[in-house]
């Protein structure tokens, strides 16, 4: 995601001054390219093995060597993955249901109150607005599993716990901070001006922003809302601790309870994991160019 | 149409920084007024609580008769322009100019006409259909004052409306916008920071700094007489010369020996500046009448003048006027002497203007 500064300056032909040593930029290039290589291999391998595991017979699975070609595909794994053994549903379909419920609603509810939230910070001026803004980032600084106990004890009392709610809940709450701080840029970069005109043509201060700003925002909201339904999708730790049924679990702890008994169906592990990665490769994949202005327009100041 | 009073303006803001301290200003009904200063003067927050974009903490505003204080910018029948043109970017043209009337709720027949009336004026008949990204800076800046004409608002507010167009492209928008507001008569408050801008537009002129009017009144009587050492230093270009002076025989002579004419009314025990125009002084050859020596440091040839920067003895040079057609080496020994009435004299303590 990050643009180096060489791609962005214009490298026209330079008559008078040539490069210094043409071979030595090629010299370079080369192990550039090999490093590349090398690291690309090294982090894509474990992903195509859980894609080659997810399509092997159980035999193919366990066998020495290890068989990278010439086994027979099956897509079994992912058929035990969305039905139950005895037909029906299974467990797996409902972790991933719940899932898509709980990334989407807490996404959807922290963009509701981010985005207006980070409107005001940009627009108003508020008493102590700099500590403020540094209280919401601050939410992030500790690592989420510090506050795991407190929020067990406190989802205890409020009855919150093992419910889809109580997870829709804290993940909203996480995300909400990073949604207004990420916003905050978008909307800075948007000109006060379209909803002073839009005021003075006789709109309200909320229809100035609803009518003109909100949909110039559209794009940073698609990349912010990538990067919390992301954060939802993955996040573990509250997800295990907070829910106990079957019936409330998201799917990274359903996928990992897979392991653990005496025999582990590592096809069934690997299909899931397959299923489980592509809604956010696919999101990744469509809001890719808003990601990257998100991540250079958005968070850089001017 | 209709004047603007504000009385008292006071504002601040949540985090402690007041922007305007005091300001009273009574805008007459079809005058085009033009508030000046640097940046930070308060002089766009002014506009902004007069167009009700900015809540003032005390004080009152009146547009015609009507105290507006709690009016809502779009009940204010008023219409801005502002340094970022606005335009929205979705709209077509023909669209951000009907925009402000189909908010209103005109029928579509009378937005058509009005859009094509105001559309005239500002000679945007071949743009009409183009998005604003397509239209250059100045075609953007017309296409959002015809915007504003088209609601026949009681009053214009331009915010640095030309700020953001090139040197030839402001001297011909500053041209139109004269012209408009004569034919159209409407009051027409406008915030800049260029003073040439405010001396070829307005009727009348105020000086804002710090949060305070420093003074009001028309180009002439703000460019010969500035009410306060700011506003001294502030209009003109080359500024004012500002001059120690100490009253002797009924003469106010400079430190380099330099005489004026004193104004009547002089206060008597008080260190004294006076405001000495550039073309109020003249370099002449060495020993003239009335001259005393000095010598030329340096001499800026503009064309249709030459800025001579002449030490004379003084604590600091003072830039001289000069025709052409005057040519004195730099470095050359001169004679210089003044040649203008009585200048505006100033107490060095209150900075104000005394006699």
């Amino acid at each position: 995601m990050a643009i180096s500064i060489q791609e962005a300056v214009p490298t026209g032909p330079v008559p008078d001054d040539p490069p210094r040593s043409r071979r030595g930029g090629r010299g370079r290039a080369v192990v550039e390219v090999v490093l590349l290589a090398a690291l690309a291999i090294a982090m894509l391998f474990p992903v195509l093995w859980i894609l080659e595991t997810s399509i092997k017979e159980n035999r193919d699975v366990y066998a020495v060597p290890a068989k990278f070609f010439g086994f027979r595909v099956t897509l079994d794994h992912f058929k035990d993955a969305f039905v139950a053994a005895g037909g029906g549903r299974s467990d797996l379909s409902v972790a991933f249901l719940n899932s898509v419920i709980v990334a989407g609603g807490s996404t959807a509810l922290a963009t509701l109150f981010g985005v207006p939230a980070a409107w005001a910070y940009s627009r108003f001026d508020l008493r102590a607005k700099k500590d403020q803004l540094f209280f919401i980032l601050s939410t992030r600084f500790m690592p989420p599993v510090v506050v795991v106990i407190p929020v067990f004890l406190m989802y205890r009392q409020l009855g919150l716990i093992n419910t889809k709610l109580g997870l829709v809940l804290i993940y909203a709450a996480f995300n909400v901070s990073f949604t207004i701080w990420m916003m905050k840029g978008f909307v800075d970069e948007v000109p006060s001006e379209y909803e002073d005109a839009a005021m003075l043509d006789g709109y309200t201060r909320f229809q100035a922003f609803r009518r003109f700003t909100l949909p110039l925002l559209v794009p940073g909201i698609a990349a912010t809302a990538v990067f919390a339904l992301i954060f939802s999708w993955n996040e573990f730790v509250f997800a295990i601790f907070l829910t106990s049924s079957q019936d409330v679990r998201t799917a990274p702890p359903a996928i990992a309870g897979l392991i653990g008994g005496t025999t582990v169906d590592w096809g069934l592990v690997a299909a899931s994991a397959t299923v489980f990665a592509i809604p956010v490769l696919v999101f990744a994949f469509l809001v890719r160019k808003h990601l990257v202005a998100g991540v250079t327009l958005g968070a850089v100041r001017r | 149409m209709a004047g603007i009073e504000v009385t008292s303006l006071h504002k601040r803001y949540p985090d402690g920084t007041v922007a305007v301290e005091h300001v009273d200003l009574s805008i007459r009904d079809g005058e085009l007024f033009v508030m000046l200063g640097p940046s930070g003067c308060g002089k766009t927050t002014t506009l902004r609580a007069v167009a009700g974009l900015e809540r003032q903490t005390s004080g009152d505003i009146r547009i015609g008769s009507t105290l507006v204080n709690d009016l809502p910018p779009g009940e204010r029948d008023i219409a801005m322009v502002f340094q970022f043109y606005a335009l929205y970017p979705h709209l077509k043209v023909r669209d951000n100019l009907a925009f402000p009337l189909r908010a209103e709720g005109l029928p579509e027949p009378e937005v058509r006409q009005r859009v094509e009336e105001s559309a005239e004026m500002m000679e945007l008949g071949p743009l009409l259909d183009r998005r604003p990204q397509r239209l250059s800076g100045g075609e953007q800046q017309r296409v959002a004052l015809a915007r504003a004409l088209v609601r026949r608002p009681r009053a214009f507010l331009m915010d640095e409306p030309l700020t953001n167009l090139d040197a030839e492209l402001r001297a011909d928008m500053r041209t139109r916008i004269k012209h408009l507001q004569a034919e159209l008569g409407t009051t027409m408050v406008y915030v800049t920071h260029d003073q040439v801008e405010a001396m070829s537009l307005g009727h009348r002129i105020a000086i804002l700094n710090q949060g305070r009017v420093e003074q009001i009144g028309t180009p002439l009587e703000v460019y010969d007489r500035p009410a306060s050492l700011f506003c001294a230093a502030f209009i003109g270009s080359p500024p004012m010369n500002l001059i120690e002076v100490d009253v002797a025989d009924g003469m106010l002579r400079g430190a380099g020996g330099l005489t004026l004419t004193p104004p009547p009314g002089l206060p008597r025990d008080a260190s004294l500046v006076a405001g000495v125009r550039p073309e109020a002084l003249e370099v002449t050859v060495p020993g003239a009448e009335r001259s005393i020596p000095a010598r030329v440091v340096s001499a800026e040839a503009l064309g249709d003048e030459i800025i001579y920067v002449v030490a004379h003895g003084g604590q600091r040079d003072v830039r001289v006027r000069m025709p052409p057609t005057v040519r004195f080496a730099a470095d050359a020994p001169v004679g210089l002497r003044h040649a203008g009435g009585t200048p505006p004299v100033y107490d060095k303590s209150t900075e104000e203007l005394v006699a």
